[in-house]
């Protein structure tokens, strides 16, 4: 093995102190990255869980709807010229909204409401740990999560509370149906949450829309939209990528997210590049030896590049720790920082990246080196 | 007769800038020929460094000609110099320029390791020159764990162990003592025996005379004698 991988050791390690705050500076900046990054991808993730967990194939919106949440409502009569178009089997109203939910000790707190029919295509609680979803036939009966337990007053199935000032009793009770908004997600009857959401009988939120065994997707959407009018009409997938859209770029979250990630490459650069070039600075003068006695400008780089490339592996290996750490902590909280794979590869290519770029500095002090110093010092 | 190895000819160079500029070399021509020794002896600030750094392609002279091996090398940029160096020309310094977190074999095998040769091929190698040099013990020490002299014999064997057909040596011996300074010029003596290949040497001690096969004597910028050792004195015209 050529000694351009020692001699980068060695000046890497030779000053320790100066090799430790390269590294945490990489996994400061990487970890600031890995935690942004983490938070864009559970984020993509949570922005679509309700439309990821109906089995709707088509979903007919108003004009305009931005995302799952939003509160626009559509003529429920559109749903039998739904059905009559061929290679639709069945078209089926979906009403959201917003209600108050009073607790057994009278305070109240906002509850997002999700009613589907009950039988057949709707969206209904998954992960159901307490109680059946057949119990929600029963009048007043509510599906809730035990995330939200404490926040709703509720330790169990067959507990009572008010939604909009009716008495609900909770039938089922699911594990792990968190919202990213951190408002609870109360799941029932498609009637009972007209009522509850205040949502004129004839309205719905959206028509689901499950296709007959071999009608083809994209003529049936194209036939809805031409005998449906003035409504919209898109896959799941195109309505995945609105609510992703609306939320992560339509907010600013996403924006935010990114900005926070390059903020993070931009202090990693920084950090790198100075310590690489004071690293090289000291040892300017073997540098120069170096290149006295023959090395190619190329042999000299090779050496600050292993430095750098050294310093990003040691300093990904810390960060990946520490963002699987983060990782593992928020799994279960509203906004969780998930690492994929991809993710984690992006981030060594990004750390590697950040590093290698970071030896421009450095690469360009030993470039301006003459050689004839060595005689003079 | 040998082939000449190293040939300069009417060397002019200028050092530093505006007032403080001072024309170091004044027209220097001076040739080594395979199977010599010759010292270079001058008063401090006469130019010897100056020349050495013209010689040894890492300078370039304000005017005036280097061939090393037949090759003019005016032309050639600083990539191909640093090969020229390389395959060619040898350096000892006057502060050994060792490299401080490499052991004495790794800091002599790099001058293998610029050339791009095999490992295995050059720790032989390395040991090799090591043990001539008398330091075949001393192979895992790092530089600060050896005496000056110990130094200098890595430095030197670095030098030689590239076979290279030019060692420049810029007051090898300066930092060493008598016992020291001896051992290393009978080094340098037994390179220049070979016919192909020729050494230089910078100094100002008188000690080191005997070693030489001719010396020639620089002041202010300019050759003002040269003597073949055992001849008589043969006066050079400065024009
Ligand atoms: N970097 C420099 N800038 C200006 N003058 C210099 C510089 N280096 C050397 N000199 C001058 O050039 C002359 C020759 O220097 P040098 O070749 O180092 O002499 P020597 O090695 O014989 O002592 C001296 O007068 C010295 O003061
Ligand atoms: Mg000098």
């Amino acid at each position: 093995m050529s000694l351009q991988f020692r001699l980068a050791s060695r000046n890497l390690f030779h000053d320790r102190l100066r090799f430790v705050a390269t590294v945490i500076g990489i996994i400061f900046s990487i970890v600031l990255v890995t935690v942004q990054m983490g938070l864009y991808v559970g984020f993509r993730r949570m922005v679509t869980t309700m439309i990821d967990h109906s089995p709707a194939q088509l979903w007919i919106m108003p004009v305009g709807t931005k995302c799952f949440e939003d509160p626009s409502l559509l003529d429920e009569r559109q749903r039998f010229r739904a059905l009559a178009v061929p290679g639709v089997a069945e078209a089926t109203p979906l009403v959201i909204g917003y209600a108050q939910w009073r607790l057994p000790q009278g305070t109240t707190t906002p509850v997002f409401v999700v009613g589907s029919e009950l039988r057949g295509l709707g969206l209904h609680p998954w992960n159901v740990v307490e109680g059946r979803l057949d119990d929600l036939s029963v009048p007043g009966a509510v599906a809730i999560d035990q995330t939200y337990f404490e926040r709703l007053g509720i330790s169990g199935v067959e507990q009572t509370a008010e939604l909009r000032d009716r008495k609900v009793q909770v039938m089922a009770v699911s594990k792990g149906i968190r919202s990213f908004t951190t408002t609870p997600y109360v799941f029932t009857d498609v009637e009972r949450a007209r009522t509850y959401t205040g949502t004129t009988p004839s309205k719905a939120s959206y028509l689901l829309v499950r296709l007959a065994p071999d009608a083809d997707l994209w003529k049936v959407q194209q036939a809805l939209r031409d005998s449906l009018g003035n409504v919209e009409v898109l896959t799941a997938a195109e309505f995945r990528n609105r609510s992703r859209s609306f939320w992560l770029f339509g907010t600013g979250a996403g924006a935010a997210l990114f900005a926070g990630a390059l903020l993070g490459v931009i202090v990693g650069t920084v950090i790198v590049a100075q310590t690489l070039y004071s690293s090289t600075k000291d040892h300017l003068n073997e540098f120069a030896t170096l290149r006295a006695i023959g090395s190619s400008s190329r042999y000299i780089y090779t050496v600050i590049i292993w430095q750098a490339l050294l310093s990003a592996i040691v300093g990904f290996a810390g960060a990946a720790g520490i963002g699987k750490v983060v990782a593992a902590a928020t799994a279960e909280s509203a906004l969780p920082v998930i690492m994929t794979p991809l993710l984690t590869v992006a981030l060594f290519a990004l750390t590697v990246t950040m590093c290698v770029g970071s030896a421009i500095t450095a690469i360009v002090k030993v470039m301006r080196i003459d050689p004839a110093m060595v005689f003079s010092r | 007769m040998s082939d000449i190895v190293l040939e300069a000819t009417d060397l002019v160079h200028h050092l530093g800038q505006g007032a403080g500029r001072v024309q170091a070399l004044k027209g220097v021509s001076l040739s080594l020929k395979g199977g010599e020794l010759v010292l270079l002896m001058g008063p401090s600030g006469s130019g010897k460094t100056t020349l050495l750094s013209i010689l040894g392609c890492l300078m370039t002279p304000d005017a005036g000609t280097v061939k090393v091996g037949g090759q003019a090398v005016a032309a050639l940029d600083a990539e191909a110099l640093a090969k020229l160096r390389r395959e060619r020309i040898g350096f000892i310094f006057q502060s050994y320029h060792l490299f401080p977190t490499l052991n004495a074999e790794d800091n002599v095998r790099l001058a293998l390791d610029v050339r791009g040769e095999w490992a295995r091929a050059a720790k032989l190698a390395s040991r090799e020159v090591l043990a001539t040099v008398g330091l075949g013990h001393k192979r895992k020490s790092l530089p600060r764990e050896l005496s000056g002299g110990e130094q200098q014999r890595v430095a030197i064997a670095r030098a030689i162990v590239g076979k290279t057909q030019v060692i420049l040596a810029d007051e090898p011996t300066g930092a060493l003592d008598t016992s020291n300074g001896q051992a290393i010029m009978t080094l340098l003596a037994d390179i220049a025996k070979d016919p192909s290949r020729a050494v230089l040497v910078v100094t100002h001690d008188p000690r080191i005379l005997p070693f030489a096969s001719r010396v020639v004597h620089i002041e202010d910028g300019r050759i003002v004698r040269e003597e073949a050792v055992g001849e008589s004195m043969k006066k050079v015209s400065n024009a």
